[in-house]
């Protein structure tokens, strides 16, 4: 067991494990950080959604908690100016490239995104950026869910809990740059890959990319 | 140490006796080397090569004939060169047919050096000038490329006739603390574009714990314009390979990776056969040159991902995963291949390892300036003169390079800005040209060194274009992991893309600025980190012309397609000539009742060909920024 050191977030002082990553010191202790790709028993962390950035004293530029392992004494500041507009930027960059509309989303109001937005008092629209929108088609495959990849934020929550809980690895990301997104091998629609449909993906999306038709027919006839 | 300081010394003089021999032996009759490295095989050096060596044949001469490396006189390729006994040494440029004849007839066969197309001699003597002699051999310090298109790069004998692994002599009888002292010393700074200190770099790796440990080559060179470490790899693998196996020895690796573009075919070959050789040789596998020191090496292949150039995503790659970079810290000095203690250097970082090791630190700090010493590699491109690789000291400034070794500007154009660093670096304006080169301050400019490669740009290359190219290039090699890069990249082309065509916006200008602030601070890797370098220093050096393009619709440069037209001018046309009318692919251009020709608009698509076909006492043909209706004799006064 590593020891207990004293480290202060946003003024409040808190006991944490040395080495612990701060993102997670921080949630555990009530102070929201936005995030999306963070896995806490992943082995690395991704850090691929850059919205967990914060502050640390004696750091020169605002650096991403999910990677920061606490030391004692750390002084760390969740909202500051540089770190408002990085954030600010990353989720307008995500809302950009994700199918907006939420009124028909099954996710409405209980979205991450949603969530990001009503803590840090940001917009579910674009206001500088221009939409970035995928068209790609729906797989509705699977008996109980809809895989819709424009609503789709590459936080790669999916394929984490696929390969290393479920043990499956029928998903994964496939493509470079602004093609990139979550796939099966090949492409083929889930339900002609191995995929077991055991559904572990659709409750650890933090979006609408994975959702359970029945929650999807619910949506369409409340909408 | 279980072998004592002589055996291995002995075993090397013995290599060295044999090597020296041969290669005496090859001057004893006269000589033909032509340089086939990729560049020269790209204007036929092979065929070059070829014809030497039937000619050589069919007149039954008594003549040696032998592929070299690259000189970095790449704009006079093929460069052929000629040793004969009574004779001074000869380079010959841009050799075709009809000279490599000549120089077969008169030279070799009869005993006139062809002068008149001779380049420039090796050695000083009393008939022709050597390059030294030149300005751009004023300004040339050759450490890396001294041996390069002087020693067959096939042949490991010539490199051990000129000394090579003495280092690695020297360094198996040393501590290999002491070794990485000795870096450390030299301030060796990292030439894949970072400068990172490379003996600090050592000794991380050194200190951290796990086994085995690995050192690994990067030589996954993928800036456009660039192609150092191609011809170091080209035309002297050994050099590198040498530093390899003395950072391996520092570090305390057994296993060492050369991760190689597989777009690079003769590198790979070349590095092969270095491999076999030194392994013949006993320079590389089990227990080298007789002492305990075990060490091999393997090529890996690398696709041609841009990205896969960055530490992370190049472990990740040989690990046989996509080539995705990670989270650092941990570094690979600390975790990397397989999670064990990883080294990774540049291709000239390594090849700088064995001079340092021979002549001492000292002596490399004696070269450059004192925060980064040695010399620097850069690839000519663009629109300079000479292109091809020059290395000069550290602290060279940009005009020497550009003026004196590239002897300018191509065509007597203007110079409006030079890009350093590929396309991570910046465009830096004429204000800068006074810079010393050198790791800080182009950084402090907002350009980075890279990995050396340097596009002249003149009048004619419009800015906002060339900071849409390399953000295009960027944006297409992002591998997608993360927001700012993926996105961010994109959302910027797409301003950028606007602009070029017309369509930008007074605010974009701002938008564009904020973006690649934020793009820069908030990428995972280096690659969103610098990708946007070439915008920032555009919008910061040549922000007038993004003004002209959004807020005039007018292309300062007349590149930009959309914001230019053609017009020929009245006063200027021939009647008698049509030449433009058969060159425009799309029959825009017409002959008026008056015999003049004109320009349908409507068709025509701006290919730029009757510009290039009219002839050049008339010069009828102009591009017009931002297109307009042009009232007749308004352009008489031109010129």
């Amino acid at each position: 067991m590593s020891k207990e050191v004293k480290i202060i977030i946003d003024g409040k002082e808190i006991k944490a494990r040395e080495g612990e990553k701060l993102l997670w010191v921080a949630l555990d202790n009530g102070i929201y950080i936005p995030h999306l790709c963070a896995k806490r028993d992943a082995e690395k962390p991704d850090a691929s959604c850059r919205l967990c950035f914060v502050e640390v004293e004696g750091m020169p530029n605002p650096v991403t908690s999910c990677t920061l392992p606490v030391k004692d004494g750390m002084v760390v500041r969740t909202r500051t100016p540089r770190v408002d507009r990085l954030v600010s930027t990353a989720f307008e960059l995500l809302l950009s490239n994700h199918r907006l509309g939420c009124g028909k989303c099954p996710k409405n109001r209980s979205c991450e995104l949603q969530t990001i937005a009503k803590e840090r008092g940001l917009k579910l629209k674009l206001t500088r950026l221009r939409p970035l929108e995928r068209d790609l088609p729906v797989d509705d495959s699977p008996q109980g869910f809809i895989y819709d990849p424009s609503r789709c934020v590459l936080c790669g929550q999916c394929v984490w809990v696929c390969h290393n809980k479920v043990g499956v690895g029928a998903i994964g990301f496939v493509r470079r740059g602004i093609e990139r997104k979550m796939a099966t091998f090949g492409e083929v629609p889930l339900a002609e890959s191995r995929c077991t449909q055991c559904g572990e993906c659709v409750e650890v999306c933090p979006v609408g990319a994975l959702t359970k038709k029945e929650e999807d027919e619910k949506q369409a006839e409340s909408a | 140490m279980s072998v004592t300081r002589s055996e291995v010394a002995k075993a090397y003089e013995k290599l060295q006796t044999q090597a020296k021999k041969k290669v005496e032996s090859l001057k004893e009759k006269p000589l033909v080397t032509v340089g086939t490295a990729t560049c020269g095989r790209a204007s036929g050096a092979l065929e070059i090569f070829n014809l030497f060596q039937e000619e050589i044949k069919k007149n039954g001469l008594d003549v040696n004939v032998m592929e070299v490396g690259c000189m970095g006189h790449c704009y006079a390729e093929p460069l052929v060169t000629i040793y004969k006994p009574g004779f001074p040494s000869l380079c010959y440029g841009s050799v075709d047919e009809g000279k490599a004849q000549r120089l077969i007839n008169d030279y070799l066969i009869n005993d006139d050096p062809c002068f008149e197309f001779a380049m420039a001699a090796l050695e000083p003597n009393d008939f022709f000038p050597t390059f030294a002699d030149y300005p751009r051999g004023v300004y040339e310090y050759k450490i890396v490329m001294e041996l390069c298109g002087l020693i067959n790069p096939e042949d490991i004998d010539h490199y051990i006739a000129h000394d090579g692994y003495a280092a690695l002599v020297k360094v198996l009888n040393m501590d290999p603390d002491d070794v990485i002292e000795e870096i450390k010393n030299s301030k060796l700074r990292g030439r894949g574009g970072a400068g990172f200190p490379t003996g600090i770099k050592w000794e991380l790796c050194r200190k951290a714990p796990g086994s085995p440990k690995y050192v690994i080559c990067n030589a996954d060179e993928g800036d456009p314009g660039a192609f150092m470490d191609r011809a170091l790899l080209e035309s002297n693998p050994h050099q590198m390979l040498e530093g390899l196996i003395i950072a391996a020895y520092a570090v305390g690796a057994s296993q060492g990776y050369i991760y190689v573009r597989a777009e690079y075919p003769l590198a790979v070959t070349r590095l092969q056969t270095a491999l076999d050789q030194a392994r013949s040789k006993g320079l590389l596998g089990d227990s080298i040159l007789g002492s305990d020191f075990s060490f091999d090496v393997k090529i890996f292949q690398g696709s041609g991902a841009f990205v896969c150039g960055e530490e992370t995503a190049l472990i990740a790659s040989i690990e046989g995963k996509p080539g995705i970079p990670s989270h650092r810290p941990p570094y690979p000095a600390t975790q990397g291949l397989h999670g064990k203690p990883t080294l990774i250097n540049n291709v000239k970082t390594l090849s700088y390892v064995p001079h340092i090791i021979r002549k001492g630190a000292e002596w490399f700090k004696s070269i450059g300036t004192p925060e980064s010493p040695g010399t620097a590699v850069f690839a000519l491109a663009g629109k300079v003169k000479n292109t091809g690789l020059a290395e000069v000291p550290m602290g060279t400034t940009i005009r020497d390079l550009i003026f004196y070794v590239g002897d300018g500007i191509r065509d007597e154009k203007k110079f409006k800005a030079v890009q350093i660093g590929g396309p991570s670096g910046g465009c830096l304006p004429e204000s800068a040209l006074d810079l010393p080169i050198d790791f800080d301050s182009l950084q402090e400019a907002g350009a980075m060194m890279g990995s050396g490669g340097l596009v002249v740009l003149d009048e004619d290359d419009c800015m906002v274009e060339i900071a849409r190219f390399f953000l295009d290039f960027t944006q297409k090699e992002s591998c997608g992991k993360c927001t700012f890069c993926r996105l961010g990249t994109k959302q910027m082309l797409e301003i950028l893309t606007d602009i070029t065509k017309g369509k930008g916006n007074p605010e974009d200008i701002d938008l564009l600025w904020e973006l690649a602030e934020d793009v820069k601070a908030g990428s995972l890797c280096g690659l969103g980190k610098t990708a946007p370098n070439p915008v920032l220093t555009t919008i910061r050096y040549f922000r007038d012309e993004y003004e002209a393009h959004v807020n005039e619709g007018r292309c300062p440069a007349l590149m930009c397609k959309d914001l230019i037209m053609y017009y020929i001018i009245p006063e200027k046309c021939s009647k008698l000539c049509d030449v433009c009318i058969g060159s425009c692919p799309t029959e825009a251009i017409y002959t008026r009742p008056d015999m003049l020709k004109a320009i349908d608009q409507e068709k025509c698509v701006k290919c730029n060909s009757c510009l290039v076909a009219c002839p050049p006492q008339y010069k009828a043909v102009i591009k017009i920024s931002p297109p307009r209706p042009v009232e007749e004799g308004e352009m008489k006064q031109d010129e």
